[in-house]
């Protein structure tokens, strides 16, 4: 079966520095699936790769079976894609509704946006703030608005850059849920995220990014039993050999 | 009919200030008022008026594309130079017979939307922005107004259109409608008044409907987050080009309407001082609304002509210094910042 997102030999250098190196990633449809790595590993460029705002130097990036490594942004978007930046990325001055209007109105108009905005508002626990200036909300609000933004695309493929920074262990929980539910309605999830129990609660498979290589990919029990991939994490250990857990 | 309703539904929104029949009522009457001003005015205040309301199509398209859209444009005067030129150029050579002066405004517009959309394009899809959209906006004026200023040889003529350099070009007809039994001139005193007024009530409402559409939840979305709004899936150098060649044309508007108003136009209105007064009244009334600007325009445009009568230098030192305070005091300008103070004060009374 096609990947829903595949990349074949993705590289990207900044000058000498080789932060994706090689990188053959698959995502299947209705997946969630983590990245992790240490600080450098290179998480945030392969994403920026797969949204387009990086172009590669060497490599291709499949969505659904097609090439989309020369596309633009928006239009992988309007592929099926959607992101959640690990800085909240939201329209600080408008009101928390018309930030989920703006997302909405693609597909929607009318009535049938006012009523799917009062159940994103609920699905968000953001109701109470509907008119509040988004700009004023707490930061781990400002999260769950962005998510709000990016699911109203009704997303194939959603990213997330780090979904719980700065979150409390509650937040973090109930945003562990919130991706659950949107799993459940078919939304294939790739998580950038250091934070090991929100890992445990969502993942379905892990993969490890160290030095721009994959280092070990494998279900989160194996990769947190790994020593190996410890060992990275405390800086022990700089080999990058390409294997997978599931395999070893 | 559905489409009518949409439309008029737009008319207010959350990228407007006043919304409900208060703000309507006062719409109204203000416009009854103007209609009724002349009846009171001498014919050189009413002429002085629409003179004002020459300006106003400048501001509000710079309100479009800085306001709205988070892009500072500092070129509005190369589009107001390059249609007022046009107009003179055309009209010079056609005359004003057959409502032809009507059909060089529409050109000399025309001219500087495609004159937009070819800067706009190299702008925005070149992805230049900030401060450097404000400098290459600033160049271009200055680069027309230097180019303008050394016409004043016989061989720059355009058919029987001569440039005439630093002095401008002259003489071109007013704006003439055809009507039934001959057509109407409209001199610059009551009825260019009428004609100015009835087209700036059009393009007022018009970018109302514009900026509470689809297209004005996108433009400041952009001016927001430009990386979000493209990760939505909107093609912001597209909203952004957009934006600059309406903003531009209304400039271009101006342009021409200054030109029929006066019935001449020189390089000067393509030079700094005059390429940094939109700013300032954009500012000054609030930027990011329609009605902001279109009041603080008028009220800085009669304000700079008030003082100008005493000494010129003082009124630009003056200008310099409103901006400044605004910029410190009010950075969403005085009108938002008094509409805004009025909107609070009703609710308080409302609680009460």
């Amino acid at each position: 079966m096609t990947p829903l997102l595949e990349t074949r030999a993705l590289s990207k250098h900044f000058g000498g520095l080789h932060v994706t190196n090689d990188v053959n990633f698959a995502l299947a449809a209705g997946e969630i699936h983590c990245l992790i790595g240490p600080n450098g590993a290179g998480k945030s460029t392969f994403f920026r790769l797969l949204l387009g705002e990086y172009t590669p130097e060497r490599g291709q990036i499949l969505y659904a079976g097609e090439d989309i490594t020369a596309l633009k942004p928006f239009a992988r978007i309007r592929r099926g894609m959607s992101v959640k930046f690990q800085v909240p990325g939201i329209f600080p001055s408008l009101s928390v509704a018309h930030n989920l209007e703006i997302a909405l109105q693609h597909h929607l108009e009318g009535a049938s946006l006012g009523a799917e905005i009062r159940r994103l508002l609920a699905f968000l626990n953001l109701s109470a703030a509907a008119s509040e200036r988004a700009g004023n909300l707490s930061h781990g609000q400002k999260q769950w608005l962005e998510i709000g933004m990016a699911i109203s695309l009704k997303p194939r493929l959603l990213l997330l850059d780090e979904p719980t920074a700065g979150m409390s262990p509650d937040e973090t929980f109930a945003t562990g849920a919130m991706v659950q539910a949107l799993n459940r309605d078919g939304v294939a999830v790739l998580a950038i995220e250091h934070d090991m129990a929100f890992v445990r609660q969502i993942a379905q498979r892990v993969t490890v990014l160290h030095v721009g290589r994959i280092f070990a990919q494998g279900t989160t029990d194996a990769i947190i039993a790994d020593e190996r991939v410890a060992a990275i994490y405390l800086g022990e250990t700089d080999a990058p050999p390409l294997r997978s857990v599931a395999d070893a | 009919m559905s489409l009518a309703m949409t439309l008029l539904r737009r008319l207010e929104g959350p990228q407007t200030l006043g919304r409900g029949p208060a703000f309507w009522t006062a719409f109204a009457i203000v416009i009854a008022a103007a209609i009724a001003y002349p009846w009171f005015a001498d014919g050189y205040t009413v002429g002085n008026t629409a003179y004002f309301f020459c300006w106003v199509f400048m501001a509000l398209g710079l309100c479009l594309i800085w306001g709205y859209g988070g892009a500072l444009s500092f070129g509005q005067t190369a589009f107001f130079g390059l249609s007022g030129y046009a107009y003179g150029v055309l009209t010079l050579n056609v005359g004003a017979a057959y409502g032809f002066t009507l059909a060089a405004l529409v050109l000399a517009v025309a001219l500087s939307a495609v004159m937009a959309a070819l800067l706009g394009y190299f702008l925005f899809f070149g992805r230049i922005g900030g401060v450097f959209l404000g400098i290459i906006t600033l160049s271009v004026t200055l680069a027309l107004e230097r180019f303008m200023a050394q016409t004043a040889g016989p061989e720059w003529k355009i058919g029987a259109a001569r440039l005439n350099g630093y002095n401008g070009m002259s003489g071109m007809p007013p704006l003439t409608v055809p009507w039934f039994d001959g057509e109407i001139v409209l001199f610059p005193d009551v009825a260019l008044y009428y004609g100015l007024l009835g087209l700036l009530i059009v393009v007022y409402l018009a970018l109302r409907i514009l900026v509470n559409a689809r297209f004005g939840n996108v433009l400041v979305a952009i001016r927001e987050n430009p990386e979000r709004a493209e990760m939505l899936g909107y093609d912001v150098r597209r909203y952004q080009l957009a934006a600059f060649v309406i903003g531009s044309a209304l400039a271009g508007l101006s342009g021409t309407l200054y030109t029929a108003w006066g019935q001449y136009i020189t390089p000067s209105s393509m030079g700094l001082t005059a390429a940094a007064l939109p700013v300032i009244w954009v500012a000054v009334g609030g930027r990011g609304d329609l009605t902001a600007t279109l009041l603080g325009t008028l009220v800085v445009l009669g304000g700079f002509q008030a003082l100008t009568i005493y000494g010129s230098q003082y009124a630009l030192v003056v200008m310099g210094l409103l901006l400044v305070v605004v910029v410190l005091a009010a950075p969403d300008g005085l009108v938002v910042a008094a509409m805004r103070g009025l909107g609070r004060l009703r609710r308080r009374e409302a609680g009460r």
